[in-house]
């Protein structure tokens, strides 16, 4: 048995809807648990979890197996070390910030200790909201506890169920810049819900189609998304957010720079002082791409990257890049003409020019 | 006119019986409760009405089974006279077992409503979260369903405090043992004492009303988790 895999076969039948999964997925990094509502994803990472007592079959994380009926054995949930966040963020209403992180940290052993909590409270950035109560925190806040509480105890897997469906558009994009944190510094490997695909876009590392309760399709991002009957579709709106900081204003030409992890774009000066906290969209249509440093051009951000991921996009003429700037991820939509004049693959060296930048909040 | 004192021991007397059975049944009700609230068993429905029998059975039914059942006759009865404790009718003990029969859907039923409203979903955090059922329960199940606690403690309470018929059976009207305030009003009436009949009528009134008042400003502040 490959130790660096979480294995999932799992048979549930329910009144209208059958869950039948035999997958096997890297214990490391994003899978994305991908499908339309009612596909059975959101059952199968309770299978995985444990809570769904009529589900057959085995499941095996990195070796240990916490289901495997022909060993007649069933591991209950709180026997599985496993974090869960919910689609709501489900905190318990009696205890405040500080009671919820504590509650699994407590009975986690020694896995967990109070260091671990305190890197994941900065981590998830919720070191103000430790004595407030569950009622008195923003959607986006109370469901940054949850992640929080669910890694306090130092889980060998964290399963996500659509973290970020119970929240608003610019909520949405509050999170995400957390959680593609916790995927660049935690070694934990998560299973995410979602049928969102700039979720998948910017999250996934390996995704796992789900449809009627069947895998669809199952591999790396790029593998998946590359499939001819790729069954993601990706909308006009697709982007990037980035998050920084104001680094400086020049003022002659109105204009601003803000900083972000592996680079700095310029926009137009809304009147921020330098060090204001400020989230960037950069839509992938307002993103093209280049293998020399353009000179002379009208474009005044122009990033050094690195070719990520390269998929297929909705149109057959299309593809969408995905670069690495730094730290920091873009995605470019260009022809699959150019991606060929260019000779573009995972790993090429390029230069991002960026059209135009918007500020979020 | 001030409170005599077969008045104080009735007053003493009603209060220990209230008390007692509110302690008895929070502590017997609060699992019943919790298997009504999550159980899908056909038995949920017959359990139900059983549980909700004595709303709207006369107490005097429940009284005269009650009797006959804790009579030297009855099963009951000839249980306890083989475990040598005697026989429980006309005693305190067998007024305890009676109202906490009469008083039980007013501690189930709140209590029920308390579990049905927090659901699944905190149970199932908190086993993510390493609590082993039990645990889980006490730490999270409770906590969450305090505002039904406190319901079922004041109705409980209450209730038995206001019961007649099932006394009156199975208790008689022994002055110190048996004799709480409704069967001494009663007394009083019986004997045309209505001068002290009306102080403890009128404080039944005024403490019914004090606690139904307080129960509608605590119903207030939990809606969702009280009936």
């Amino acid at each position: 048995m490959n130790p660096a895999v979480l294995q999932i076969r799992q048979h549930l039948t329910r009144p209208e809807f059958e869950l039948s999964i035999d997958i096997a997925v890297p214990a490391r990094g994003i899978t994305v648990l991908f499908g339309p509502s009612g596909c059975g994803k959101t059952s199968l990472l309770r299978c995985v979890a444990g809570l769904e007592r009529g589900a057959r079959g085995v499941v095996r994380m990195a070796g240990e197996a916490w289901q495997d009926d022909g060993a007649r054995k069933f591991l209950p949930t709180w026997a599985r070390s496993l974090g869960y966040v919910f689609q709501e963020a489900s905190l318990f209403e009696h205890l405040d910030v500080r009671g919820n992180l504590e509650y699994g940290l407590r009975r986690a052993g020694n896995a967990a200790t109070a260091d671990s909590l305190r890197d994941i409270i900065d981590l998830l950035g919720i070191g103000t909201l430790l004595t407030r109560r569950a009622d008195q925190l923003s959607g986006g806040e109370r469901q940054r506890v949850a992640i929080a509480r669910a890694l306090a105890t130092q889980p060998r897997l964290l399963l996500l169920d659509e973290p970020l469906a119970s929240l608003d558009h610019s909520r949405r994009y509050e999170i995400m810049p957390w959680l593609e944190r916790m995927r660049d510094t935690l070694s934990t490997p998560m299973l995410y819900v979602t049928h969102a695909t700039d979720e998948v876009a910017r999250l996934a590392d390996h995704v796992v189609v789900l449809e009627q309760g069947k895998v669809k399709a199952a591999g790396p991002l790029a593998d998946v998304f590359n499939a001819h009957d790729s069954p993601l579709l990706f909308g006009d709106e697709t982007g990037a957010v980035l998050t920084g900081h104001i680094a400086e204003r020049d003022e002659r030409w109105h204009l601003c720079r803000a900083a972000f992890a592996g680079g700095s774009l310029w926009l137009r000066d809304v009147g921020l002082s330098p060090g204001s906290k400020v989230r960037l969209r950069v839509l992938a249509r307002d993103v093209s791409l280049t293998t020399s440093k353009p000179q002379h051009t009208s474009i005044q951000n122009c990033l050094p990257c690195r070719v990520d991921a390269l998929v297929a996009d909705t149109h057959p003429s299309q593809a969408l890049v995905r670069v690495a700037c730094g730290q920091s991820l873009l995605l470019a939509r260009i022809t699959q003409r150019a991606v060929a004049e260019l000779g573009l693959q995972a790993g090429s060296q390029v230069w991002a020019q960026v059209k135009s930048v918007a500020l979020i909040e | 006119m001030t409170i005599d004192s077969p008045a104080l021991q009735a007053i003493l007397l009603t209060i220990e019986l209230a008390g007692l059975t509110t302690v008895l049944l929070l502590i017997l009700a609060t699992p019943l409760a919790w298997w009504l609230a999550h159980t899908e068993s056909r038995w949920r429905t017959v359990l139900g009405a059983v549980v909700a029998l004595p709303l709207v059975l006369p107490p005097t039914v429940l009284g005269f089974y009650l009797l006959v059942a804790l009579g030297p006759h009855g099963p009951l009865g000839q249980l306890t006279q083989a475990m040598g404790l005697g026989l429980l009718t006309f005693t305190f003990s067998g007024l305890l077992l009676g109202s906490l029969i009469y008083s039980l859907p007013f501690a189930v039923q709140p209590l029920q409503h308390a579990f049905e409203a927090i659901g699944t979903r905190p149970m199932e955090v908190a086993a993510t979260l390493r609590a082993r059922p039990l645990n889980a329960f006490l730490t999270v199940a409770l906590p969450m369903a305090r505002p039904g606690f406190i319901t079922a403690a004041i109705l409980t309470f209450a209730h038995t405090v206001g019961e007649f018929g099932v006394v009156l059976m199975i208790g008689g009207n022994i002055p110190g043992k048996t004799r709480v305030i409704s069967t001494q009003i009663y007394g009083h009436v019986e004997a045309m004492e209505y001068a002290q009949a009306h102080w403890l009528a009128g404080g039944m009134v005024v403490f019914s009303f004090v606690v139904l008042t307080g129960l509608g400003l605590l119903n207030r502040r939990h809606r969702r988790v009280l009936m």
